[in-house]
């Protein structure tokens, strides 16, 4: 009778009579829609748990092997079969802790600017463009970095840095400008990871209640001050949320660090010197690795980086989420 | 303050325009018929193309499509659906977790699994490094899809005694569906320019090969390998074929933003 008015389905075929679906007791038909995307839905953690228990397996001999000295040996000497990942372990961390610097008041400023001040026929398109600084291949930025960044850093920032600001004396700008180096790993992954620090940060920002603004504006606060002392700290926990993100992101990112860092297995001081990253030790040696302990060493990095990355993930998205649990939509 | 805000949003999209431009200036000039039709010639040897990368990042993406999209519009669903219940918050957060998984892992992952066992890389175990990746970015945004997709259109059809699955299926999901398409789009476009997981499962190929079960070349990794080298034709191609992946990215991350704007204007605002 009233099914006449909807499109699809021919009446009766596998459908029970009216009402059976929406009073009382289920049809066959919403049985196995139900179970079907549960099983999809459940499959995400299952997924998760299954990736993280191969990864263990596959550095497990090297684990057995160097346990927890692994972690804090800086000797990575492949033919005495002798692996310590300290040395990626300190590159992985400088150079995201330094990307981090460069890039989170640059996020925060795009994202204060892009939400507060920005024309509203501009918000559009330049947000679409900072974004779009995630959509580029991370090759693609390595190849880029290799004959654009590395000739730059190598002729002008770093002579800037070391003579014109005199800053070669202090242990972290000295030794030659190869270009190659943990400075150059930082600059891009600033730039790599900028577009999501600014995208969580601007959410965080727009979901500011309206009366906490007005209230500030009516004790007589300026737009300024009202940005900085009643917007921004209301929104703190989740633009911490957005930078930790921004950190998951820098530590796990391979190509365009693998083809810029200079992979050296070395602890140096000096940002002007190459260095080594957890992610990049891996794509550079695998190739390379002859014998199981090298490759299990190699995925030892790997097991590293993964625990490190759920927890900084999981440690973010719960900020993200304490603030703005209830976003647009 | 404005203006330092307003020359912060300036800097950061500097390396935008920076890496487009260089990308174009170089690359252009090597892009031709040839570049899509041609195999890759030994270094010295002027011209060749890049076909069989080109092939093996589509037969690539088929893969991880075939995996990533049904797992993920059916989470995704489930989300939208089931959004209070418990199972549905733990699902949301692990997903947002495993997306932020470095991609390299998932190669790692992928070799344990499917190359270490049988001894050989294969384009399969590439596929369903990629299809993992995908996995988390389709789940999330067909759930904002299905969101958006009003109550009073769901209790209409439940009304007239549509039972709950031709509900989702016939009403929610179609209604939704551009967004999906565009969402998986994106999510195609993102995957499509991995190199991480590629190294240790699919590997990349010099020659021609379609096999599942056989090494593969891809866009990503032959770019990697010819952007090392020393040899100035590898750095043309390596250019071009930057180019060819970025334009890839860049058309259906526009085409995506146009189809969502036009359909949910100003919701995004």
């Amino acid at each position: 009778m009233t099914e006449v008015a909807l499109p699809a389905p021919e009446p009766g075929e596998s459908s029970p009579p009216e009402g059976a679906a929406t009073l009382g007791g289920r049809s066959a038909g919403d049985i196995v829609y139900r179970t079907l995307t549960t099983a999809f839905a459940v499959a995400i953690p299952v997924l998760l748990g299954f990736i993280t228990f191969e990864v263990v397996a596959a550095a497990w001999p090297a684990l057995r092997v160097f346990g927890f000295g692994f972690l804090t040996s800086s000797v990575w000497d492949p033919v005495r079969n002798q692996f310590g990942a300290a040395p990626m372990i300190y590159g992985t961390i400088v150079s995201s802790i330094l990307a981090l610097v460069l890039a989170a008041p640059l996020a925060l400023g795009v994202a204060i600017f892009l939400s507060e001040f920005c024309p509203r026929w501009l918000r559009r398109p330049l947000a679409f463009f900072v974004d779009l600084l995630a959509a580029i291949p991370s090759v693609v930025y390595g190849l880029w970095g290799i004959f654009f960044l590395l000739p730059l850093l190598r002729e002008k920032v770093m002579p800037f840095l070391a003579t014109t600001l005199g800053l070669g004396s202090t242990p972290f700008f000295s030794g030659p400008a190869y270009g190659n180096s943990m400075l150059a790993a930082a600059v891009i992954l600033a730039i790599m990871i900028l577009p999501y620090i600014s995208a969580v940060a601007r959410e965080v920002l727009m979901a500011v209640p309206r009366s906490q603004r007005e209230a500030a504006l009516a004790m007589g606060a300026t737009k300024w001050e009202m940005i900085r002392d009643a917007v921004v700290p209301y929104a703190r926990t989740g633009i911490l949320g957005g930078v930790i993100l921004g950190l998951g992101r820098a530590l796990g990112e391979t190509m365009a660090v693998t083809m810029l860092i200079g992979n050296r297995h070395e602890i140096s001081a000096s940002l002007f010197a190459p260095g080594y990253t957890l992610a990049s030790v891996i794509a550079n040696e695998f190739a390379e690795a002859t014998t199981v302990l090298h490759t299990a060493a190699l995925m030892a990095c790997g097991a590293v980086l993964l625990v490190v990355t759920l927890v900084v993930n999981a440690i973010a998205r719960w900020l993200v989420w304490s603030v703005g649990r209830e976003p647009r939509s | 303050m404005v203006g330092l805000m307003g020359f912060a949003a300036l800097l950061a999209t500097l390396p935008l325009i920076f890496v487009l431009i260089h990308l174009i200036r170089q690359g252009a000039s090597s892009i031709d018929l040839a570049f899509f039709t041609r195999m890759p010639r030994p270094v010295g040897e002027a011209g060749g193309g890049m076909a069989n990368a080109i092939t093996g990042t589509l037969i690539l993406v088929s893969i991880a499509a075939s995996i990533g999209l049904p797992v993920g519009i059916g989470a995704g669903l489930y989300l939208a659906e089931q959004r209070g219940a418990r199972l549905a918050t733990t699902v949301r957060f692990l997903s947002d977790v495993l997306n932020g998984m470095p991609s390299i892992v998932m190669g790692i992952f992928a070799w344990h699994f499917l190359v270490r066992p049988v001894g050989h890389f294969s384009a399969l175990a590439g596929g369903v490094a990629l299809g993992a990746m995908m996995i988390p970015l389709v789940t999330r945004a067909t759930e904002e899809m299905v969101r958006t997709v009003p109550t009073a259109l769901r209790e209409a059809a439940l009304a007239l005694g549509y039972p709950r699955w031709r509900t989702s299926v016939a009403i929610v999901l179609r209604t939704a569906l551009p967004g999906i398409v565009t969402a998986a789009l994106v999510a195609v476009a993102r995957i499509a320019g991995e190199t991480a997981p590629l190294l240790f499962t699919a590997f990349g190929n010099q020659f021609w090969s379609v096999s599942l079960s056989q090494p593969i070349a891809s866009l990503p990794h032959t770019i990697y390998t010819y952007a090392k080298s020393p040899y100035d034709d590898w750095h043309r191609l390596a250019w071009a074929g930057a180019l060819v992946l970025i334009a890839l990215v860049l058309v259906i991350s526009i085409l995506a933003r146009f189809v969502t704007r036009s359909r949910h204007g100003g919701v995004g605002d």
